[in-house]
């Protein structure tokens, strides 16, 4: 399908061609909704669809107002900055646990492998509405439910199985003859871990972080159980703007993010990349 | 035993230990550290993780309130029998006096009656009322003075359901969930009029199902054309599908929020064209419409994802071949490449569907009444309701549904083969 033939008949042809205006439609409708909250939020109006002035592109039709009142109402301000200081926690206890984790389940001798890993992997599987349910519940037996300490742990659960996967991902490539290597010349455990594996499998822990990062950052059915309200989030107030007030402040809060998703994304894709050819250099 | 006369020439390290030994103890150290590499994670997802999961299973069960609120009353209980047509004897009516007076004073009376009044409406009220008046009872004559304070205390069914919960454990909760009750003649399901759980169920399966039907029919093109474009165009359209995936759920959800509003840019520009008259805009939000095409929006690099993996692997050389051999375009699709990219249909449609039928932002904010899920009344009974028995109850029945989906995806697909971006 890369290409036409030459002898192509007329039907193959325009089923070609059909083919591609279907997918093309398919990319629209994926992409659309993403791109078109951009100039809504330039909206001078508090109105969510396009004004005439914007669609005649009077410069009086656009304007940074909303974005101001992003960065002006204490609420919003409130809800970044709850956001900035819960996701980093939960990645950096993420990324520690199943970095370790990781490595230990790729050892040839681990015992009980798969159960371990089932078992590991689960947050990822299980409904977030039940875990958000079933944690509301124990939590507040333990007097965790409404604390920062309980949005944290709960976030870094659910975070985990992407850390593990990526990370047991790269080590499949991970040349174990390095570590014995490494202890023949003498290295410590210790000093093999941090100046031989960590820097070979260093893209794929970047990798987990950031994905349990934006699972973190993106959360909000568990923190809308677990969290009080000194722990509303940004998407969690976002969650409360679209089914309460809503205002046009959502548009410029989500164009903001999907600035940062675009930022991730290239993040991860240099990474993979990077990580290719290094595996490419690895012999075996 | 013939070993041991060997003993002697067995293979032995440098420093006489017999090599079998000296293997098995360093792997037998290998074993230690893996497990010690790993056990800060399982600490740490027994406490955050499973045992949330496990206290919602026993609270699904749990029956702990009435027992506890009113102990005197349930043991003289055992001795009344609930068939007999009777009012419970004098005995019971002092036990639950005793009980009470404890109960109003540690003011847990009311939880006992809302808790009751889960399975007969109205004893809630008769516990409270009953409540206020219980300080002044005398002593004796305690089924007159009762029945003087609420007429209630006279119907048999109220004490035949103190009775029935007067278990630690209970399958009220469950039978809650699948619109069925407990009574004296055994289980009996509600009339089809007043089924809520059962058809929020259903039609959770069926928005689920129609959800992962049109990811397959949008998903399935894409993955196609990806899989057959060269490296570097296929890269870059590629894009198109991992920015949604990366983009925030309420971005999304935001965005279909305001593109299907009446006012909205969809109804906008149908107007515009002419298709659609102002006076009749289409509602597309705030009803099931909203929620399957939100949905699919959101779910679908879900299944273009592990379908693009399959389709790759698939060499051109077998549809050339057909080709050669006289297969039309269509046969030789059909036949020859489609089969082989049944396992990538069913690893996505699996993914989706466990995706969906535990979703609760999306139908919550554009589903209206019509397109909520079952996870969005679990919530409300976590919420609103408060009713935490039922929530546990239909949130075990939801996981075990995804469960049994979940075990049908390791099968097929295998969970160490998931592929993230």
């Amino acid at each position: 399908m890369s290409s036409l033939p030459p002898y192509a008949s007329l039907g193959q042809r325009t089923w070609f061609y059909t083919f591609r205006f279907i997918c093309g439609l398919i990319f629209f409708f994926l992409i659309f909704p993403i791109l078109v909250i951009i100039p809504l939020s330039f909206n001078a109006e508090n109105f969510f669809t396009f004004t005439p002035e914007m669609l005649s592109f009077d410069p009086a039709g656009y304007s940074l107002k909303h974005y101001m009142d992003f960065f002006t109402s204490p609420d919003w301000q409130a809800a970044l900055r709850n956001s900035v200081s819960i996701a980093p926690a939960a990645t950096i206890l993420a990324t520690g646990f199943g970095t370790l984790a990781a490595i230990g389940l790729s050892q040839s001798h681990m015992p009980f492998r798969s159960v371990v890993m089932a078992m590991l992997i689960s947050p990822m599987i299980v409904p977030l509405i039940i875990s958000a349910a079933g944690m509301y519940f124990f939590y507040s037996r333990i007097g965790l439910q409404g604390t920062y300490i309980g949005v944290v742990m709960a976030h870094a659960a659910l975070g985990t199985p992407f850390v593990i996967i990526t990370v047991t991902a790269t080590l499949v490539g991970f040349d174990q003859s390095l570590v014995r290597a490494a202890a023949n010349l003498g290295a410590n455990p210790v000093t093999t871990f941090f100046r031989v594996q960590m820097p070979l499998i260093l893209p794929g822990v970047i990798s987990g972080a950031l994905f349990a990062f934006i699972t973190s950052f993106d959360e909000v059915v568990v923190v809308l159980f677990l969290g009080s309200a000194s722990q509303k989030t940004l998407p969690w107030q976002m969650f409360t703007g679209l089914r309460e007030q809503i205002s046009p402040t959502i548009l410029a809060v989500a164009t903001i993010l999907v600035a940062i998703s675009v930022l991730l994304l290239t993040t991860l894709e240099l990474l993979r990349r990077r990580s290719e050819r290094l595996r490419g250099l690895t012999p075996g | 035993m013939s070993d041991t006369s060997q003993a002697d020439t067995a293979l032995t390290t440098q420093d006489g230990v017999p090599l079998k030994v000296s293997i098995a103890r360093a792997l037998r150290r290998q074993k230690i550290r893996a497990l010690l590499l790993v056990a800060p994670l399982f600490l740490f997802i027994l406490l955050s993780f499973v045992a949330p999961i496990a206290d919602m299973l026993f609270r699904s069960v749990e029956n702990d309130l009435v027992p506890s609120t009113l102990p005197k009353t349930v043991v003289a209980l055992q001795v009344w029998d609930q068939h007999s047509g009777t009012l419970p004897p004098e005995e019971v009516f002092a036990a639950l006096a005793a009980d009470l007076k404890v109960a109003t004073k540690a003011k847990t009376h009311t939880r006992v009656g809302s808790r009751l009044n889960y399975e007969k409406p109205g004893i809630s009220s008769l516990f409270r009322k009953t409540g206020r008046r219980v300080g002044k009872f005398e002593d004796g004559n305690y089924t007159e003075q009762f029945l003087k304070a609420d007429k209630k205390w006279g119907d048999i069914e109220v004490w035949q359901v103190i009775k029935r919960f007067s278990t630690p454990f209970t399958a009220g909760y469950f039978l809650a969930a699948v619109d069925a009750e407990q009574t004296e003649d055994g289980v009996r399901f509600k009339p089809d009029d007043e089924q809520i759980y059962l058809f929020l169920f259903g039609r959770t399966m069926i928005l689920s199902i129609t959800i992962t039907a049109s990811c397959i029919l949008l998903g399935y093109p894409i993955a196609f054309l990806l899989s057959s474009l060269p490296l570097r165009s296929s890269n870059m359209l590629m894009i198109l599908v991992l920015l949604p995936f990366w983009t925030s759920l309420l971005v999304r959800t935001s965005a279909w929020k305001v593109l299907l509003q009446q006012q909205g840019v969809i109804n906008d520009t149908l107007v515009w064209l002419g298709i659609v008259g102002d006076d009749s805009r289409l509602a597309l939000i705030n009803n099931q419409t909203g929620t399957i095409i939100a949905m699919t929006h959101i779910l679908l690099p879900f299944m273009i994802l592990p379908l693009f993996s399959v389709m790759k692997t698939i060499s051109p050389t077998y549809m050339r071949a057909a080709k050669s051999m006289g297969a039309s375009d269509w046969y030789a699709f059909w036949r020859v490449y489609f089969p082989q990219t049944i396992p990538g249909i069913g690893a996505g449609s699996i993914l989706v569907f466990i995706l969906s039928i535990g979703y609760y932002i999306t139908p919550e904010l554009v589903g209206g009444t019509s397109g909520i899920f079952i996870s969005n009344r679990i919530a409300y009974h976590i919420s609103y309701s408060l009713n935490w028995g039922l929530a546990a109850a239909l949130g075990v029945i939801l996981l075990a549904m995804v469960m049994v989906l979940y075990w049908m995806y390791d099968r097929i697909v295998g969970i160490d083969n998931v592929k993230l971006g």
